[in-house]
């Protein structure tokens, strides 16, 4: 109980910092001197938001029941490492993550820019300063994670057991790390756009930021997908739903943003540009929050909804939107006479024309995300946008896509002899015919997979050749890029030779089909401190002689009344085994699902290789110029 | 002649096997394109309901009895309503929805093609 | 002037788009389909519950009467509570009661019936959810009101004294 009062007064003082911070700023942007007392305050905020959320961790260890949060998402049961997860893995515990990294960033960011001009850190800190404060009100008034129960209940209501799973406990921090981190972004650029700063050396400074913002954020999307393939629905990792849509649109702007940066960083050009890509990259992590929790949307992952603060989030959404646009059109000046030349064949029409194709990819996932709710609100007619129409859009644009990833770095050579460039026309023959090998045996969209899987490996030789040869301008890029391909190539494998058994059996049966037999040996049950465990022991044996023993399991647990389903996965690098069993209604049977599925590893590893490729870009320092 | 039997009667079990292969392939594409009604989120293929499990048991239905793919989506859609079909149609409702990306591209590109046209002169 | 027309025109696009998000969270999401009203009901050939006969459609529903097709089943709580006014519609002359039984065993269902009683004229047995699925329906309790051959309404959830008493308006 004690706790709860702290934590909600430091909300209150986290507040008044900021306002404090408001008047201080402007009193020293006039003179342009930067009080020491204002890193005092950044620091004192900070400070108050983790008190805050240490007291709400520590509310959930004691389950004290008191707390209306903990209540409603906890329970005595529940091990200790998922009572501390559960913190963040409701509505009022995140938005409180949501407060840490906005504070966390801002007290870094002036820490680590003791060099850069006064104004601008002012600035930035003025409007980051907004975002926090319409924070702290948005939770003490409408998302309170202190709010009194009395009388106090004996035992809470349980936190839905799917969510029991380390990977979904680490994947908030580390997403927010990436997609609340894209707040600094947005301060820094409508504060440097003020001040009419956006150059070379801001694009330098503002670089290191994307980079830890874009690599948190892939990594935040990387455990996503690893836990939906462990926990939800049958060996699927993506689903295209509202919610994981919602967190690849900032991805798609950040990674976008990167490549304008490093442009930037050596030419003034696409400074507004820049700017928009700036403001967008927040602005929809704001709206993919908006559409998570207002209700509008509803999905699998989507938090309980209450319409009061969907209406708080939209009217901030829109006012941050406002804001940005009044900077954006009063104070930006472009240029317009630019000496810097411009060869069409050159590094900079490759980042362009890779622009180009990631804004198509983004207003592809934004407008099947939002037009069922627009088509619905014009004509009351409900739709549904799944997985086949992002396939149908995105996929025949990979190619070419693909294709400019693995030449686009080599543009400015062209020009150059020719002679030493055959080999990218004799690896291009190289991998269209190893695609062909590949699918031939498989007809279903023969032309298209082929083609496809070419670009993909013609990426991977390029990138892979140029890492072995030392030829590339930058080796982080040439980390990334093979990465993607890795990635591209992985998925494109495992969708053409994952196979799928599914079949009723009776404990002792078996089913033969192909090379493969499913021995159903026998169940054991077991009770668990939460739930009641029934596993089912399989062998699988292959023709070619291999045996493999699988346990999936099944969990009927107490609180809430809920039975899931935990499948027993084999992971190699090769391929992975994997199978679910599920109860049959009113039946003595139990559905079985065998899947083998290859390279799902190399999905993950590709992902990690890619947010690698940006930690070196981090690391390095910049020499050249 | 036996070998031409035994042949025949090898390609037959072949095909049925092919068949019975495809047939499984061809359930699984309808039902990843259904979605379930009483779940949030998830597809036929996905969910363990009871409405899925029942919705599968007809998708096979309506396979046995031949119908293509395209029949037994129009089945469902008839039955209720478009929102249960992921792969939405192509009408009147939905023409912006598929037709606003790639007309985004092709802005995209005509701006790009312009300010390097430009830029080159 | 064009300087000012972009600046402008966003605006007015965000403000619209900021009405649109602003009334589609007002809107309940949850999805209902359609109930196709003056649909033809739908032709099928089904177990009969008592008899194990296969009948079709049209031996059941005779186009000159009214009838109230009722989705149930004996482990669907709500149907337990709709039951007793099942009981009360069976009375009235103008109007048949058809159950078609959904996802169930004869045991339990049976149970059920003598438990609470048999307001069914005839009762189809879905033990596969397939027949639900011929009307559209996809949970119980649901209830059809139908004449001539044609579904007037359609009711999801449970029957209450507001629906009976319409229904009773209706097929006088």
């Amino acid at each position: 109980m004690l706790y709860s009062v702290i934590g909600y007064y430091s909300l209150i003082l986290g507040l008044c910092f900021g306002l404090i911070l408001i008047f201080f700023s402007v009193k020293n942007f006039q003179n342009s001197k930067f009080d020491t007392k204002i890193l005092s305050f950044t620091f004192l905020q900070f400070f108050f938001v983790v008190i805050s959320f240490l007291c709400l961790v520590v509310s959930f260890i004691l389950s004290d029941f008191s707390n209306e949060t903990v209540f409603n998402n906890s329970h005595t049961t529940k091990p200790l490492f998922y009572k501390i997860a559960g913190t963040w893995g409701n509505h009022e515990g995140s938005l409180l993550l949501w407060l840490f990294v906005l504070t966390l960033f801002i007290l870094i960011f002036l820490i680590k820019s003791k060099n850069q001009p006064t104004k601008y850190k002012i600035l930035t800190l003025v409007f980051q300063q907004i975002i926090i404060i319409g924070f702290f009100v948005f939770l003490i008034k409408t998302s309170n994670p202190f709010n009194f129960l009395f009388p106090t209940p004996e035992e809470g209501l349980g936190l839905n057991p799917i969510l029991q799973d380390p990977a979904l406990a680490i994947h908030p921090p580390i997403l927010y790390l990436g997609y609340v981190g894209s707040s600094i972004i947005f301060s820094s650029a409508l504060a440097a756009t003020s001040l009419n700063l956006i150059t070379k050396s801001w694009a330098t400074h503002i670089k290191k930021w994307i980079l830890v913002s874009w690599i948190f954020l892939t990594l935040g999307i990387l455990l996503g997908s690893i836990w939906a393939y462990y926990e939800l629905g049958w060996g699927g990792f993506w689903f295209w739903d509202p919610v994981e849509n919602v967190s690849l649109m900032p991805w798609l702007a950040l990674t976008t943003l990167l490549h304008c940066i490093l442009v930037l960083e050596k030419k003034l050009i696409l400074t507004s540009w820049v700017i928009i890509l700036s403001i967008s990259t927040f602005t929809l992590s704001m709206c993919g929050t908006f559409l998570v929790r207002s209700g509008i949307l509803n999905s699998v992952h989507t938090f309980a909804n209450d319409p009061e603060r969907g209406l708080f989030i939209l009217v901030f959404l829109f006012s941050l939107i406002f804001i940005s646009l009044f900077i954006f059109f009063f104070f930006h000046k472009n240029n317009k006479n630019n000496p810097t030349s411009f060869f069409w064949l050159s590094k900079e029409t490759s980042i362009i024309i890779n622009n180009w194709f990631m804004m198509y990819f983004l207003s592809v996932v934004l407008i099947g995300t939002v037009y069922p709710i627009f088509l619905d609100v014009l004509s009351s007619q409900k739709i549904s946008v799944g997985p086949p129409f992002y396939h149908k859009l995105i996929i025949p644009f990979l190619i070419p896509f693909l294709l400019m990833m693995a030449i686009g770095p080599k543009l400015k050579w062209v020009k150059s002899n020719l002679n030493n460039k055959i080999y990218l026309i004799i690896l291009l023959i190289i991998s269209i015919l190893l695609s062909f090998l590949i699918v031939k045996n498989f007809d279903t969209n023969f032309l298209l997979n082929t083609i496809l899987i070419s670009s993909a490996i013609y990426l991977f030789f390029i990138t892979l050749r140029d890492f072995f040869n030392k030829k590339y301008t930058n080796i982080s890029q040439n980390i990334s890029h093979f990465g993607f391909s890795v990635l591209i190539l992985s998925i494109l494998l495992n969708n053409l030779f994952s196979t799928e058994i599914i079949t009723n059996l009776k404990v002792g049966e078996n089913f033969k089909f192909e090379n493969t037999k499913i021995i159903f040996e026998n169940i054991n049950q077991k009770e668990e401190k939460n739930y009641r465990s029934i596993i089912g022991n399989f062998t699988i044996q292959n023709s070619d002689g291999k045996i493999e023993n699988m346990s999936p399991e099944l969990r009927i647990y107490n609180q809430p009344n809920i039975v899931t389903s935990e499948a027993d996965i084999k992971t190699t690098l090769v391929s992975d085994t994997f199978i679910v069993i599920n109860l049959v209604q009113n039946q003595d049977y139990f559905n079985i699902r065998y899947q083998v599925k290859p390279f799902m590893i190399w999905i993950w590893l590709s992902v990690i290789l890619i947010s690698f490729g940006g930690l070196i870009s981090l690391m390095k320092k910049d020499y050249e110029k | 002649m036996k070998i031409l039997k035994l042949s025949i009667i090898i390609f037959i079990i072949f095909s049925f096997n092919q068949l019975m292969a495809d047939n499984e392939d061809l359930k699984n594409k309808i039902t990843k394109n259904l979605r379930c009604l009483v779940c949030q989120g998830q597809s036929i293929y996905d969910s363990d309901s009871e409405f899925a499990n029942s919705l599968k048991i007809m998708v096979d239905k309506k396979i046995k009895e031949g119908l293509s793919e395209k029949q037994i989506l129009s089945y469902f859609e008839d039955k209720y309503g478009e929102w249960i079909l992921y792969d939405p149609l192509f009408n009147k409702n939905t023409y912006f929805l598929w037709l606003l990306p790639l007309l985004i591209f092709l802005i995209g590109g005509a701006i790009i093609f312009k300010k390097l046209i430009k830029k080159h002169k | 002037m064009k300087n000012k027309f972009l600046p402008f025109s966003l605006i007015f696009v965000f403000i619209i788009i900021f009405v649109i998000f602003y009334k589609g969270m007002k809107d309940k999401n949850i999805y209902i389909p359609e109930a196709k009203i003056n649909k033809k009901i739908p032709l099928f050939s089904a177990e009969l519950f008592h008899s194990n006969k296969i009948v079709n459609s049209s031996e059941i529903f005779d186009s000159k009467k009214f009838y109230l097709l009722n989705i149930w089943s004996s482990w669907c709580v709500p149907c337990r509570e709709e039951h007793s006014l099942l009981m009360i519609l069976a009375k009235d002359k103008n109007i048949d009661v058809i159950g078609l039984n959904y996802k169930d065993t004869k045991i339990n269902a049976t149970t059920f019936l003598d438990n609470l009683g048999n307001p069914y004229e005839n009762i189809i047995f879905d033990k596969d959810g397939t027949k639900a699925i011929e009307w559209g329906a996809f949970g119980v309790p649901e209830s059809f009101l139908i004449y001539n051959n044609k579904v007037i309404k359609k009711y999801i959830g449970p029957l209450n004294q507001k629906i009976i008493t319409e229904i009773k308006k209706n097929v006088k």
